[in-house]
């Protein structure tokens, strides 16, 4: 305890010096958890935006780059599935429900002298209501033809089920708005609008080919055993098609953005280095100012590993001080920081709603820059501790 | 049997322009209860010869034996607690420890050798015997005068009943009055108290508190 308490009071003499030290691990430790912090809320947000269609198979045109995933800017190419593959993709993944997708675009009047581009997306009219939900009206039916439209482009332009819109120059009716759906692996409709496949054709004209084929699967204990059926029976020869699930998006997405938090630890991890090397410098001057005392002490029977133990106490202390204030304040900055991350990436959208950015890896990574700024404590303090151990008493009563 | 023995102790210090030969197969034989002096001109050794006594420094050749220990073959943990348990130190600066108070100095050697607390009133006790009032107890050293500050290091030095006290110029930062008073206090504590003295010096008026006084030149006894 005797030189616990050298060690505190040596720290006391300094305060100054002490407490720039302090505040420098506060600094890193902030720095770490809070973006540690905020980027795993990005992670968590995505996470939430993208919508779980675990039970869902995607099958899209082969491209030189290979299976990826829906959207992906690499695989836009003006590719299609002909509609006898598509008979032979039904075949292998039967009983499950296989669900070809038209995609399109074209100016869409929606009243009141505004109109834009806009994807328009066919689908069988029983094929509806098994991918999509409605948050308003009615879906179309058989001999009613009718638009679904999206619920980001209904609340944009002000439009209700029962309205008109004019895609090209047909005037259709609004059937129903559907229900946000967030970014998928199939199909994105928020912004987009849904007509049945037969008006589609008649407007876009038919060819036969479909850019996306979607697969029902309901159980996603089966979700491989029906890739596999479609790879063997389509991909046989050559690579058609390629065939993947949102587990491989959800995958990819992860893995982006596990790298975009490590990136952002990782410029944390700097700051707090930059402090363990300010840690060093102090420990290393007040080693040098007490070589006569470290001298006196030794000559009295203070063992090399005491004298050691006294100085890494300095640095532990200003370690454990700096990271209990860092870490506090990392939970109050972290928390703040998420919520403004949530506020810029759900801008105009109602997906940071209710949204909880503080996790268990929030307090994770909060317990980590802690760790991390005791742990860089200790190894800046080691060097000058040990330094300061190995000094002969002679040697060190000698310096003025 | 004496209580610092050395035979046939030379030390030298490996220099680039050459070797330097401190210490000259020095014999020398302290017995409990000597108060000794060590002369001698400038670069004659004495220092050498204390720190090894001390054990703060090792002999190149020769066998040093210290309170019964031969300090051959010992490693730095051997030497500090040989240090700790049977040597009392007082320097020409008086190297207190500028963060501890005049009573808690007295006890550092204390509680390193008992590796607890508790040995304030042996503290106490010592501080009362250098003649340090208890008004001054709680005071830092520096808010000593060099007199008080010299008596305190002399407590520090006694504090773990040591076999003898190595003393490196005691009298060399005070006045003369002062100094005579630390003398009168070692001597004291040499007669009353059975200490062993060895004391480094260049003040001549010294030889009257010793038993003998050692003469080194050019690293020998002369």
């Amino acid at each position: 305890m005797m030189f616990f308490s050298f060690a505190v009071r040596n720290l006391r003499r300094h305060w100054i010096r002490s407490a720039l030290s302090i505040i420098g691990i506060v600094i890193g430790v902030i720095a770490i958890a809070s973006l540690g912090i905020m980027g795993n809320s990005i992670n968590l947000l995505v996470a939430n935006i993208i919508t779980d269609v675990g039970d869902t198979v995607v099958i899209t045109p082969h491209t030189a780059i290979g299976g990826t995933f829906a959207g992906d800017p690499r695989t836009a190419v003006d590719a299609a599935i002909p509609a006898r593959e598509v008979e032979e993709i039904r075949r292998a993944a039967n009983p499950h429900r296989t669900i070809p997708v038209l995609q399109g675009a074209d100016e869409v009047e929606f009243g009141r002298g505004e109109s834009g581009y806009t994807q328009i997306i066919g689908l069988a009219s029983d094929d509806i209501p098994i991918l999509l939900e409605l948050a308003e009206g009615q879906y179309p039916r058989q001999n009613q033809p009718g638009a679904l439209v999206g619920t980001y482009l209904a609340a944009e332009y002000d439009i209700a089920p029962g309205s008109k819109i004019t895609i090209g120059n047909e005037s259709i009716r609004v059937a129903g708005v559907l229900a946000e759906r967030g970014f998928a692996a199939d199909i994105n409709p928020d912004y987009a609008i849904v007509v049945p496949d037969d008006w589609y054709e008649s407007h876009f004209g038919a060819n036969d080919a479909y850019p996306m084929v979607i697969v029902r699967v309901g159980d996603v204990e089966q979700i491989d055993a029906v890739k596999d059926a479609i790879e063997n029976r389509i991909n046989r020869r050559e690579d058609i098609v390629d065939v993947f699930d949102s587990r491989d998006m959800l995958r990819q997405y992860e893995e982006i953005y596990q790298q975009i938090t490590a990136f952002l630890v990782g410029i944390g991890g700097i700051s707090l280095i930059v402090a363990a090397v300010n840690i060093l410098n102090v420990m290393y001057i007040s080693v040098t100012e007490r070589i006569r005392e470290i001298g006196v002490m030794r000559s009295l029977g203070a063992l090399r590993r005491e004298v050691l133990r006294m100085f890494l106490y300095e640095a532990t202390i200003l370690g454990l001080i700096g990271s209990i204030i860092g870490g506090i304040a990392s939970a109050v900055s972290g928390y703040l920081i998420s919520l403004a991350a949530v506020e810029v990436f759900t801008a105009g959208t109602t997906f940071g709603e209710n949204f909880t950015v503080f996790d268990q890896s929030a307090v994770g990574f909060i317990a980590f820059g802690m760790a991390f700024g005791i742990a860089t404590s200790i190894a800046a303090g080691f060097y000058p501790a040990w330094i300061a151990s190995q000094l002969a008493p002679v040697d060190a009563m000698r310096q003025k | 049997m004496p209580v610092i023995s050395f035979e046939h102790v030379s030390k030298v210090y490996p220099l680039p322009a050459g070797d330097v030969v401190a210490l000259d197969a020095v014999d020398i034989a302290i017995e409990a209860g000597e108060f000794i002096l060590v002369m001698g001109p400038s670069g004659s050794g004495k220092s050498t010869l204390l720190n090894i006594m001390g054990s703060l420094d090792v002999p190149t050749s020769g066998e040093v034996t210290i309170a019964g220990n031969r300090i051959s073959g010992m490693d730095d943990d051997d030497l500090t607690l040989l240090r700790r348990d049977h040597i009392g130190f007082v320097f020409q600066q008086f190297n207190l420890i500028p963060l501890l108070s005049v009573v808690e100095n007295v006890e550092y050697p204390l509680i390193l050798k008992a590796r607890q607390n508790g040995s304030r009133e042996r503290a106490e006790e010592v501080l009362e015997a250098v003649g340090i009032a208890e008004t001054h107890f709680s005071h830092k050293p520096g808010e000593l005068s060099g007199g008080q500050q010299q008596r305190v290091a002399i407590a520090r030095a006694l504090a773990n009943d040591p076999d003898f006290l190595l003393c490196d110029e005691p009298t060399g930062n005070l006045d003369s009055k002062t100094g005579t008073a630390i003398m009168d206090l070692l001597d004291r504590m040499n007669r009353e108290e059975g200490k062993t003295v060895v004391m480094v010096t260049h003040d001549p008026r010294m030889t009257d508190y010793a038993d003998r006084t050692i003469r080194l030149v050019d690293g020998r006894v002369a």
